[in-house]
């Protein structure tokens, strides 16, 4: 049976281009950190990765160290935080937001359970930050501000620009959490001004267990990872080259065909947004229905439960993910889609349709020929 | 079949049981003498099971369910196993013999399936309820919690159910449950969490 991968913002498959520099890439076994040859070769091909990666965002290479993915470069921003509070900074508050990913807000709880002091800025019905309420938390006390810059889950994007303004006028830092933005909006650390970004391989077609952090020349920092001088002292660890090396790659890729890219990735959600609407009753979309990721559609299907809805789109071959609680575990769905103010049937009941670069029309058209009868299936099924 | 697909994560009964359910009450005329309703469509799962007795046997139920694979595919085995039981012997089904069918269910997903056997018990309630008869299963599958307080899992329940215990504190004052060894207050506290969730509380 035939695949239809809708589910690219939990990950991507590598590009075919990226797979064959990796593979080259293995012979590579000198390590980066030696003066000799071997080493100088790695050495060579890892800073061609940095630039690339550089690049995307508006970096200099220089203010981009790689790390082991983005829940690493997260952490880090928050152990400087940390580290910063605890060695008498007057500025002690950490502020974010009610839908960041797990990396950062599991890290943020974890610190208020150590006595740090973080608040949560709320979000609007379509997943936007409410900057009044933002405003509002702002004060000379606030050491770190971080939002990210596109949300997972709902794909809605947040004005990084505005929000770094209204943080630095309150003498804070900024850190985005730009995983899933990559390759799918502007992401230019001068325009949005941000002091810190962070970002994964796998979101982009590159390979897993590789990000890269991106510190703005002049801005804090303390290394995170200790116990080698790789990455000018910053991050410790043997150069993982490979890796380094095919998301070099992945990221020229999002350089060549990014703008294109998206346009493409918009019309099929549309064309799944609208196609959806117009064969199945009560479909409700979830987060902002313009200024969100191109490639995302998170939908609700009242009357019938997210995760059955996935599973019955698996057995069709097509992959999804829900913001249901039963597909995790836990009895609460999507904390996300709830801190939208989404009604929490709706929240069990939501699927997201997450496109990528590899998907076609004709993809769209298959999972628009099976949805509608999935749905009434179980509307059948369930309480009337 | 014992060839379950490492592809996915339940067995190929719970797959064919969530494929091609058995006895859906899809139909309106289905005239039921006993309905049980638990759960509720904001935690993520809601079970209704309907049931016609004859000779205090059940001689056929019909069920809607909103919820996840296991909740559907639990609901519709238990379906099968219940039809043509006494009332006494459906009284008795649980959880575990429910997952049993079915060749077990992942550990997170246990849940899922205690409410089958709980909407089969509001079923039969409601049906001896509208007959005006006596109730003597419920006694029968009461399991002793608290050895201490004698506490059953009923009371508990029933605690819960009618909001009469809102919060574990009040639990405790009301049977002073835990309140000798204590060696119950885990169990209690697991108790307490999937009535409220079951009856919406």
């Amino acid at each position: 049976m035939k695949t239809i991968y809708l589910d690219n913002n939990a990950t991507t498959q590598m590009a075919p281009e990226v797979i064959q520099v990796m593979q080259e890439s293995y012979s590579l076994y000198g390590n980066a950190s030696s003066m000799h040859s071997a080493g100088r070769e790695s050495l060579v091909a890892i800073e061609g990765a940095r630039a690339s990666v550089a690049r995307i965002i508006g970096a200099h290479p220089h203010e981009v160290i790689f790390t082991s993915g983005g829940s690493e470069s997260d952490n880090t921003v928050f152990a400087l935080a940390r580290d910063m509070i605890d060695e008498g900074s007057k500025r002690n508050r950490i502020v974010t937001s009610t839908i960041e990913h797990p990396a950062v807000i599991e890290t943020c709880q974890y610190l208020e359970t150590k006595g740090y002091h973080v608040d949560y800025a709320k979000v609007d019905a379509t997943g936007k930050l409410d900057i009044n309420s933002f405003k509002e938390l702002m004060g000379d006390d606030v050491l770190l501000v971080s939002i990210m810059a596109g949300n997972n889950e709902t794909g809605t994007i947040q004005e990084i620009e505005a929000i770094t303004n209204i943080a630095h006028a309150a003498g804070a830092l900024v850190h985005t959490d730009a995983v899933q933005a990559i390759g799918k909006m502007d992401t230019d650390v001068r325009q949005w001004g941000v002091d810190y970004l962070s970002l994964s391989g796998h979101k982009f077609y590159g390979p897993k267990g590789v990000g890269a952090l991106y510190i703005r020349k002049g801005a804090p920092f303390k290394t995170f990872v200790k116990g080698g001088h790789q990455e000018d002292g910053k991050r410790a660890g043997t150069y993982n080259t490979a890796a380094i090396i095919g998301m070099g790659r992945a990221a020229d890729l999002v350089y060549e065909t990014s703008v294109q890219e998206r346009k493409d990735l918009w019309f099929l959600r549309e064309k799944l947004r609208t196609g959806l609407q117009a064969t199945i009753p009560n479909v409700v979309v979830n987060g902002h229905p313009t200024s969100c990721l191109p490639g995302t559609l998170n939908a609700s299907f009242a009357g019938a439960e997210g995760e059955s809805i996935l599973l019955m789109l698996d057995f069709e071959g097509i992959a999804v993910s829900t913001g249901s609680a039963c597909a995790t575990g836990s009895l609460e769905p999507s904390y996300v889609l709830l801190a939208g103010g989404l009604d929490i049937e709706l929240a069990h009941g939501s699927i997201r349709f997450s496109l990528g670069r590899y998907n076609t029309e004709s993809d769209i058209n298959y999972v628009l020929e099976k949805m509608p009868s999935i749905i009434r299936r179980l509307r059948e099924i369930s309480i009337r | 079949m014992n060839t379950n697909s490492p592809l996915w994560v339940y067995t190929d009964t719970v797959k064919d049981h969530f494929m091609n359910p058995r006895n859906v009450w899809e139909d309106d005329t289905f005239e039921a003498e006993g309905v049980g309703l638990v759960g509720s469509m904001a935690c993520g799962d809601q079970m209704k099971v309907g049931i016609q007795i004859k000779d205090d046997q059940i001689s056929d139920l019909k069920w809607q369910t909103y919820g996840c694979a296991s909740a559907i595919a639990s609901t519709s085995v238990m379906s099968e196993m219940v039809i043509g039981m006494t009332i006494e012997e459906a009284y008795k089904l649980t959880p575990v013999m429910i997952t049993d069918k079915l060749g077990g269910l992942p550990k997170h997903k246990f849940h899922c399936s205690v409410l089958g056997d709980k909407a089969l018990r509001a079923a039969i309630d409601d049906y001896l309820e509208k007959q005006g008869r006596e109730n003597p299963y419920r006694k029968l599958v009461a399991k002793v919690i608290c050895e201490c307080k004698n506490i059953t899992d009923q009371q508990i329940e029933e605690l819960v159910k009618t909001k009469q215990a809102p919060t574990l504190d009040k639990l405790r004052e009301i049977t002073e449950y835990g309140t000798v060894c204590g060696k119950c207050q885990f169990k209690v506290q697991l108790l307490f969490d999937e009535y409220k969730h079951i009856y919406n509380v």
